[in-house]
């Protein structure tokens, strides 16, 4: 005799109770995205994608490879802690491809008054000067040398 | 069948035991490999920054700067890093002018007089404090914005719903929508240059020094001398948010 009568009806049941477990293992997998929830509540590789996008200044160090003499010059000048790209601007393609990409020199005068105009909020100790009274319509070239700007008679 | 309710328990048992294992597993085959080594080490690293408000000169730079290596949008109003100029009276601290135009873009006009000893005037850079317990990153509701273990905090693009919850839950209003994405945007700190040793942009092109990058996990980084023996602070320390940007002479006004 068998020990439980009618257990057919508890089978379905529980074959029903799977596949709904199974169905949510594969919509789950399906859903949520890879690598989520690996650090905390985001997508890990996220963190790649953001480290994925190319840099545009190329960093102090890729500059001194190739331009030790300007480095050389500068280093007893006032501008020695300046980066290069501070002035010259974004330059990594240069730094990967030097020809093609040869950086312009840039105008002097409105990009030393970005720094050394005269302004109420700068502090005291710095540099700053009224440029129509210090040098009228002169260029700032006329008398300092951008990279060592002290003024040596 | 001659099942016994034994069995019938084991093999359901065992079942349920197999689909875990399967969904964990297959978990792992859509991840793909394990990390592949390289030379970055996210535990081994903690990311702040120290703005030193007596050398900021508010040049700009830094703000170009940003725009140009993040290749943010170039209008006002969509600022990664931005400065401020305060404009004080001594005596009333609680209401200083602010103005910063275009972000501090092209510098800052010569607007106030020279008016020494009656009020004083200075500049604030500002960008994402990047703090421990974020704000922006527990409004999201799906998980688009989190702190990285190496501290911090990104925006996962492709993630980002651009409800806007995380704009207005930043106590520095540090986050926009970006016009061309309708995602949420603001500073990486520059991650993907500082985990190549390289230093944020704005860090970069600051002429005066007033920006440096501050590696909180490394005993030899200059920021431990300094925060040791300088009074600093970080904005809106009632907020208690864990800012990661540290400013020396930071005055009471800033908001």
């Amino acid at each position: 005799m068998k020990r439980f009568k009618d257990v057919e009806h508890l089978l379905r049941l529980a074959g029903i109770f799977l596949f709904a477990l199974l169905a949510f293992a594969v919509a789950r997998a399906e859903l949520v995205p890879a690598g989520f929830g690996k650090y905390g509540h985001y997508r890990a590789p996220a963190i790649d994608d953001v480290r994925a996008r190319p840099i545009a200044y190329a960093g102090q160090a890729a500059c001194a490879e190739c331009h030790a003499d300007v480095v050389e010059l500068r280093a007893k000048a006032r501008h020695k802690a300046i980066a290069c790209e501070s002035c010259h601007g974004p330059l990594a393609k240069h730094v990967d491809n030097t020809d093609p990409l040869k950086p312009t020199r840039p105008v002097a005068t409105p990009l030393c008054i970005h720094c050394h105009a005269a302004n109420t909020g700068k502090p005291t100790r710095y540099p700053t000067v009224d440029i129509k009274d210090h040098a009228g319509t002169e260029s700032c070239l006329s008398c300092h040398k951008p990279h060592d700007p002290r003024i040596v008679s | 069948m001659d099942s016994t309710r034994r069995d019938f328990l084991i093999l359901g048992g065992k079942m349920f035991v197999m689909t875990g294992v399967a969904a964990a597993a297959f978990e792992h085959v859509l991840a793909g490999s394990p990390e592949k080594a390289e030379s970055y080490h996210i535990a081994d690293h903690w990311w702040a920054m120290l703005i030193d408000i007596d050398k900021c000169i508010g040049c700009g730079h830094c703000v170009r700067a940003c725009k140009l290596e993040n290749n943010v949008v170039d209008e006002a109003y969509y600022f990664r890093t931005w400065v401020e100029r305060y404009h004080v009276d001594p005596l009333d601290i609680n209401h200083p002018t602010v103005d910063s135009p275009n972000g501090g873009i092209d510098g800052f006009p010569e607007t106030y007089p020279d008016g020494k000893g009656e009020k004083k005037t200075f500049f604030v850079p500002k960008l994402c404090n990047h703090c421990v317990d974020s704000p922006c990153t527990q409004v999201c509701p799906v998980g688009a914005t989190f702190r990285t273990n190496d501290g911090v905090v990104l925006i996962d693009k492709d993630y980002c719903l651009g409800c806007r919850y995380c704009v207005q839950a930043c106590p520095y209003g540090c986050r926009y929508i970006d016009p061309r994405t309708n995602t949420a945007d603001k500073c990486t700190l520059c991650y993907h240059r500082i985990t190549k040793g390289l230093q944020p942009a704005c860090c970069e092109v600051c002429p005066t020094g007033a920006r440096q990058l501050a590696d909180l996990k490394n005993p030899n980084d200059p920021i431990h001398e300094f925060l040791r023996t300088h009074a600093v602070q970080v904005l809106k320390p009632q907020m208690a948010t864990g800012a990661k940007i540290y400013y020396s002479g930071l005055d009471g006004s800033v908001r």
